[in-house]
């Protein structure tokens, strides 16, 4: 044994190994390949050999061969062999081969599973930590799923070298197999507390990239988290943290609150620039999360971009480009903060590393405005003509037609200047974007009218210049500007100057070297202008020069008759001869212009670019079922009999025959008339083709104005953008004078106004140089608003978007495998098996219970945890650390005993002003709430009767009390209804009632009061969801949609509407904001016009009213299930009954019984939660013991119902 | 989630490829040439991100890079990762490459590309970030080097004493390409661990 081995080493010595073979391949430069495959040959044989040394190291020199770019994936069996060799060397050596050259597709792999299985619990941990960082790369879903109840018991591995491998390596195993998600996810969680930094880290790493792509998942974890943020010290924990908060923030605006202050710290006081950097991001993240709700924090912007400034002057070029990535996302939500730091942009234009020029272009997008768009615009072209690398002008060239086309071209004033611009691009050589500029001008030509004329005398120029032609080489290259060029001129030849010229340059041989789908647009347009002509000479009774441009189309068209291009001859063929029977016609003196522009008669509009996906689906149309009954395979068609075909026939014939009358035809055509005009996709046609050039039917309420140019239209040979430049200024300042003069009439024609405040004045000022109408795409008209086309649905990251707060059920255990136990049994008798599997099965059952237990457990657990997020985020922003969490809640208690003193008083700190607000607000509400009451008092005493079907629980609630013979006195009236908001619009009374049917929903009815004189319509009432609570919105639409209220309220008039929310967790109080938006029209015109309210979820309001029989009741209170709690207010006047009916009014009760001054009561919140209560009262007190089965909600409710005895 | 690593010369030469994502060979050959194009016709003072790289994923990834003497040190990342760590992530490994190989050049890395990826494999596993620490790499490192000497043992030594001879007729590897700047830190990183 010992000799053998001795003798496989001395083999080895002569082997080559991984030095030998890299020396050898420096020494064979010339025959690389060669060298190599002898190699392979060598490896190959020593693959053969038994001894594991051998084998080792030929794997190891293939490693550096599949580097190299060799497959080996032949030698997979041998690496597997080598992976399993009992030495660490060799087992090394096996799994980095396997981790480079393995994946799903290796079949196998599958064989690897009870090797890597042994090294995952082998005694090294170097074994362990080798087959983690191996399987790392090459896992696919068999393997997960076997191996990932191994790894997860790694996680509590002794060792924190072996755990920090485990946790991480579980995001790969969740990635395949995402059903561990849930099992193994308690545990991660824990590690994120783990004593050794490096577990710390690994976890943090990889709940932040499980919460990247699914974020809503991990909300929940948030205070960990910050707690996290606020204690470690390891910056790259810190970095991965505050990357998450980032991902986290727009799910939930109040986590951005609270971390804007700890944020600013970090800013203030880190000095790593990552961090700082991290910090600022996330700081901007949260901007933008709360840009709709909170306007005060432009201390904040101002902070972020000051930083960022620092940043981007710095001399590190990798700041400077960070600086200005960070810039951009600014820009997004506060354009105004970064538009201050133009030069600094500009500036960043003249860099001489390209990375920073293309962030600063892109910084360049959001910062151009009507003043100064021209500027920019010059500045980009001065670049493009410097520009060196074809990639930067490339980019350049779509920048500048990005910035200037961007929101419908709005900041465009002069559309003359954006084709000169266009035209003058036209002149960039090897670029790849001549379909983008061909783009632009048909879009800019079709778009906006007024501009055609021009367009088209740029266009033949464009068309009659020689060096776009000769540049036809490049695919995608600038001659594709020709093939809009001709599409323009022949679609618009009506403002053609020289058709005749242009005519002739279409027509030139050297057109025929161009791509094909231009050859083919070229023929197309050269008979539209050909037409257009005819038209022209022949009313200008010009019959020679008519039959001159005949014969030049004749003479011409053959060369693309012969083009190799289907389409180009197709076209070219049918157009030769049309031509050639217009010949024949004219040779007559028979007139033909009429016949030939009809060809080309009608227009065309542009259409949206996801019209036809949006066309919703009629009712009733199932796109999927057959139209006819699929051929069934069994049945041949042979076999049928002919005559079944023919008899069919005929009796549709016979059908049909009767019903075509002239009448009903003639019907019918006017149907389809009526479809037709009201179907975007279909081209109308006019009436009569003669009418064409005088007057377009269906244009006419599209008010186009006559444009008086100030620049002469004729311009000879290029345009110069520049002398727009210096055009527009003149005109401005022509414009300013004359307004100097005589005061500005307000004029607006066709031209919508554009709301939004992000113009400056100044720049409003700027009136365009001519009336444009930009002609909105059309769109069918109730196309569905749904954008979310974009969605992959092959999203691997998909699969993990599972809840992680429910309770894990029996069936998502990890399926744990263990030795072929059972099938051992089985085999050793026969006869035991029914016994043993009876033995089985006992324990089974008690463990059941055991666990469903155990899952009630940590069901309510769970519940507490989401509350806690609510409540932690609901305790407004910490200052820094943990340990002010006392601090802070000491200040808050503080606020509200000094509330009342500081009403008036001048503003505090911002911080401080949070927690107050949010402190006093119930308050304020309480004693609005109150003030209203009396108003409504009265109308309510008669209403309360006719709606009794809407108030069903309330009257309910009042009926017991009757029953129970108490009306000794009457009682005060009262409504339920309480104030949401008011303006001088509109009054919005709101009250909450649950059903007992649907456990997690709740429907508040609004109502709806007009309090001016307009009418109020399109009303659409929005409310910010919380994780808890949430507005059903109709299917199909998003979080942030609005419910339209489904009615329109004239002048004094109020309506209810009723709307639903889905409720999850019930025992706290929430507050919810919405925002009601409404169109209020009176003769004066009509505005846009918002109310902002909070909508108040008490606890109250999940109670329902719910009848219980005193026995039923006592022994509820004997079952022990409920938790007790009591309070107990003094100073109350008001009559025991009457007491009695506005707790059961108010607070949805019934009684149960009543014996003098004390009384039993009961309700049910409607998630089943008994509630009963017992109140006493006293001489001039009243106290109240409740019992509930959840404490929480138990003290909520009395803490409300301590509110509402105040007031007696 | 780091996407790949890639090392190589100034000439485009692989010292090192580690995909974190399975491509085919071609691909991969295809990637490292890319990326060199992309990386070698970069000046040495413009910034060392780089946006796409065609082949390896989209928008999302970045490339990062270091360039020492001979080498180029190129990550490509996703949105996930901080461009700043990263930086500093491969001055880590810089640096340990230089403590275990005692003064690291390419030669070092050519010969033994193996050392080289176990190297890699304790800070970064399956594309996640493992360690950052230097000292804690270098302590598992040389304790895997222990077990592997303890390991070859007597069998080992033959194997030992004919690849010493070996490199004794070989006069004309040069050891003198040293990575000149390695000892720079990182600018504007003084407490980053």
């Amino acid at each position: 044994m010992a000799l053998k081995m001795v003798k496989g080493s001395i083999d080895r010595m002569f082997d080559k190994n991984l030095q030998d073979l890299v020396r050898g391949i420096r020494n064979h430069k010339e025959d690389e390949a060669k060298y190599i495959s002898q190699c392979i040959d060598e490896i190959k044989q020593e693959l053969k050999q038994d001894n594991i040394a051998v084998k080792a190291n030929a794997v190891c020199k293939l490693t550096y061969l599949q580097m190299l770019g060799y497959d080996i994936s032949w030698a997979a069996f041998n690496i597997i062999e080598v992976m399993s060799a009992s030495k660490f060397t060799f087992k090394r050596i096996g799994y980095l081969a396997a981790s480079q050259c393995f994946h799903e597709g290796t079949d196998v792999i599958m064989l690897t599973t009870n090797q890597i299985r042994k090294d995952l619990s082998s005694p090294s941990q170097y074994d362990t930590g080798v087959a983690l960082t191996g399987l790392s790369c090459f896992v696919t879903p068999d393997l997960a799923r076997d191996l990932a109840n191994d790894i997860m018991t790694l996680m509590s591995h002794t060792k924190p070298y072996i755990r920090k491998k485990a946790v991480l390596i579980m995001y790969k195993v969740f990635l395949k197999y995402p059903e561990s998600l849930r099992p193994a996810f308690p545990r991660l969680k824990e590690k994120l507390e783990d004593p050794d930094p490096g577990v710390q880290s690994a976890a943090v790493n990889v709940i932040c990239e499980l919460a990247r792509r699914n974020p809503k998942n991990y909300l929940s974890l948030a205070p960990l988290f910050f707690k996290l943020m606020t204690s470690s010290t390891n910056n790259w924990v810190l970095i991965k943290i505050i990357k998450l908060f980032g991902a986290l923030t727009p799910l939930e605006p109040r986590l951005g609150k609270k971390l804007i202050e700890p944020l600013t710290n970090l800013i203030h006081s880190t000095s790593a620039m990552s961090l700082l950097y991290e910090c600022v991001n996330t700081v901007i993240a949260v901007l933008i999360s709360l840009s709709s709700g909170m306007p005060n924090h432009s201390a904040s912007i101002q902070l972020c971009v000051q930083k960022l400034r620092i940043l981007i002057e710095d001399s590190d070029q990798n700041l400077k480009y960070l600086g200005l990535l960070a810039m951009s996302k600014i820009l997004r939500t506060h354009p105004r903060s970064v538009q201050a730091h133009k030069d600094l942009v500009l500036q960043c234009l003249d860099d001489k590393d390209e990375s920073i020029r293309l962030r600063a272009l892109d910084l360049l997008r959001g910062m151009v405005s009507k003043k100064n768009l021209v500027e920019i615009v010059k500045k980009l072209m001065s670049h493009v003509d410097k520009a060196e690398g074809t990639t930067y002008r490339d980019e350049l060239l779509t920048k500048i037609i990005d910035i200037c086309s961007q929101c419908n071209y709005q900041h465009i004033t002069n559309f003359q200047w954006y084709i000169s611009v266009l035209v003058e691009l036209t002149r960039l050589e090897g670029t790849r974007h001549g379909h983008l500029i061909a783009a632009q001008m048909l879009d800019v030509a079709i778009r906006v009218k007024a501009i055609r004329k021009f367009a088209v005398s740029q266009m033949s120029a464009l068309l009659d210049s020689a060096h776009l032609v000769a540049s036809s080489t490049q695919r995608n290259g600038i001659c594709e500007v020709l093939y809009a060029a001709a599409w323009i001129c022949g679609e618009f030849s009506e403002h053609l100057q020289e058709p005749r010229q242009t005519l002739e340059a279409m027509l030139r041989p050297k057109v025929t070297t161009l791509p094909g789908h231009i050859q083919a647009v070229y023929v197309q347009n050269v008979v539209k202008l050909y037409a257009s002509i005819l038209q022209q000479k022949e009313q200008a009774a010009e019959p020679e020069a008519a039959q001159d441009v005949t014969q030049l189309m004749v003479d011409r068209l053959p060369q693309f008759v012969q083009s190799a291009d289907l389409e180009v001859q197709e076209r070219a063929s049918c157009i030769l001869q049309l031509v050639k029977h217009i010949q024949k016609l004219q040779a007559k003196d028979v007139p033909v212009a009429e016949e030939v522009s009809a060809l080309f008669a009608g227009e065309l509009n542009p259409v949206a670019p996801k019209a036809q996906k949006k066309v919703p689906v009629p009712e009733g149309l199932d796109l999927d079922a057959w139209i006819n009954e699929p051929p069934s395979d069994s049945e041949s068609e042979d076999e049928k009999p002919k005559g079944i075909f023919h008899d069919e026939e005929q009796r549709h014939a016979k059908q049909r025959l009767p019903e075509a009358d002239e009448e009903e035809l003639a019907r019918r055509r006017e149907a389809r008339k009526q479809e037709q005009a009201n179907n975007p996709f279909y081209i109308k046609s006019s009436p009569s083709p003669q009418k064409r050039y005088q007057d377009m039917p269906g244009v006419e309420h599209i008010p186009v104005v006559q444009i008086d140019l100030s620049v002469p239209l004729k311009v000879p040979g290029m345009p110069m953008s520049d002398q727009y430049v210096k055009l527009e200024e003149e005109r401005r300042h022509r414009q300013r004078l004359e307004k100097g003069r005589k005061k500005k009439k307000t004029k607006e024609k066709g031209k919508p106004r554009r709301h939004g405040s992000l113009h400056t004045e100044s720049d409003e000022d700027i009136t365009p140089a001519q009336q444009v109408d930009i002609v909105t795409e059309e769109m069918p008209e109730n196309a569905l608003p749904s954008d979310e086309d974009d969605k992959d649905p092959n999203d691997p990251y998909r699969a993990l978007d599972i809840d992680l707060d429910r309770p894990l059920a029996d069936s998502e255990k990890l399926p744990v495998q263990k030795h072929r136990n059972v099938d051992t049994s089985k085999c050793a008798d026969k006869e035991d098996v029914p016994v043993v599997e009876k033995k089985v099965k006992k324990p089974k059952k008690k463990e059941k219970q055991h666990r469903e237990k155990e899952r009630e457990k940590t069901a309510k657990g769970k519940e507490k945890e989401g509350e806690d997020l609510d409540f932690w985020l609901s305790t407004t922003p910490l200052p820094a650390a943990a340990p002010a969490l006392v601090r802070a809640w000491g200040a808050a208690s503080n606020a509200i005993i000094a509330a009342p003193k500081e009403e008036g008083e001048g503003p505090r700190r911002g911080e401080q002003g949070d927690k107050e607000d949010s402190t006093q607000d119930p308050e304020k509400k309480s004693s609005k709430h109150k003030k209203k009451k009396h108003k409504k008092e009265k109308e309510e005493k008669s209403k309360d009767k006719k709606k009794s079907k809407k108030k069903l629980p309330s009257d309910e609630a009042a009926e017991p009390v009757e029953n129970g013979a108490l009306d000794e006195e009457p009682l005060p009236p009262m409504s339920s209804y309480c104030l949401l908001a008011e303006n001088s619009y509109i009054r919005m009374t709101y009250d909450i009632q649950g059903s007992l049917q649907k456990d997690s929903q709740v429907t508040v009815s609004v109502v709806l009061e007009n309090q001016s004189r307009s009418f109020l319509k399109n009303m659409e009432l929005n409310v910010l969801d919380s994780l808890n609570t949430k507005l059903a919105r109709p299917e199909g639409s998003s979080v942030h949609d609005g419910v339209p209220v489904p009615f329109q309220l004239p002048p004094g008039i109020s309506s209810e509407a009723q709307f639903v929310f889905t409720i999850q967790s019930i025992v706290m109080a929430q507050k919810l904001k919405g925002t009601l938006s409404f169109i209020a029209k009176n003769d004066e015109g009509s505005t846009h016009e918002k109310l902002d309210f909070k909508l108040h979820f008490s606890c109250t309001s999940y109670l329902v009213t719910t009848p219980c029989y005193s026995d039923a009741f006592a022994k509820l209170l004997e079952s022990g299930d409920l938790s007790m709690s009591s309070i107990k207010v003094d100073g109350i006047s008001m009559s025991f009954q009457n007491l009695l009916a506005k707790i059961c009014f108010h607070h949805h009760f019934s009684v149960v019984e009543r014996v003098d001054s004390c009384a039993s009561m009961y309700s049910r919140s409607i998630q089943g939660h008994h509630v009963c209560l017992l109140m006493k009262k006293g001489e001039k007190s009243v106290s109240v013991d409740g019992k509930c089965s959840d404490s929480t909600l138990l003290s909520n409710l009395l803490e409300e119902l301590k509110a509402t005895l105040a007031k007696c | 989630m780091i996407k790949a690593i890639l090392i190589f010369n100034n000439h485009g030469k692989p010292r090192l490829s580690k995909f974190y994502q399975p491509y085919s060979e071609d691909t991969q050959q295809q990637i490292i040439r890319e990326t060199f194009h992309l990386v070698s016709k970069r000046d040495e003072n413009v910034c060392n991100f780089l946006e796409g790289g065609l082949l390896i994923g989209g928008s999302d990834n970045k490339l990062i890079y270091r360039h020492y003497a001979t080498l180029y040190f190129v990550f490509c990342v996703d949105s996930s990762e901080s461009e700043l760590g990263i930086l500093d992530l491969i001055q880590v490994f810089v640096e340990t490459l230089d403590k275990c190989f005692e003064n690291v050049c390419e030669l070092d890395l050519i010969f033994h590309v193996d050392k080289v990826h176990n190297i890699l494999a304790e800070m970064v596993m399956g594309g996640m970030v493992l360690e950052t620490n230097m000292n804690e790499i270098v302590t598992q490192i040389d304790a895997q080097n222990k077990l592997e000497k303890s390991e070859a043992g007597l069998a080992g030594a033959p194997a030992r004493a004919v690849s010493a001879v070996k490199s004794m007729n070989l006069p004309e590897i040069p050891r003198n390409i040293n990575i000149g700047d390695i000892s720079i830190k990182v600018p504007n990183l003084p407490s980053f661990k």
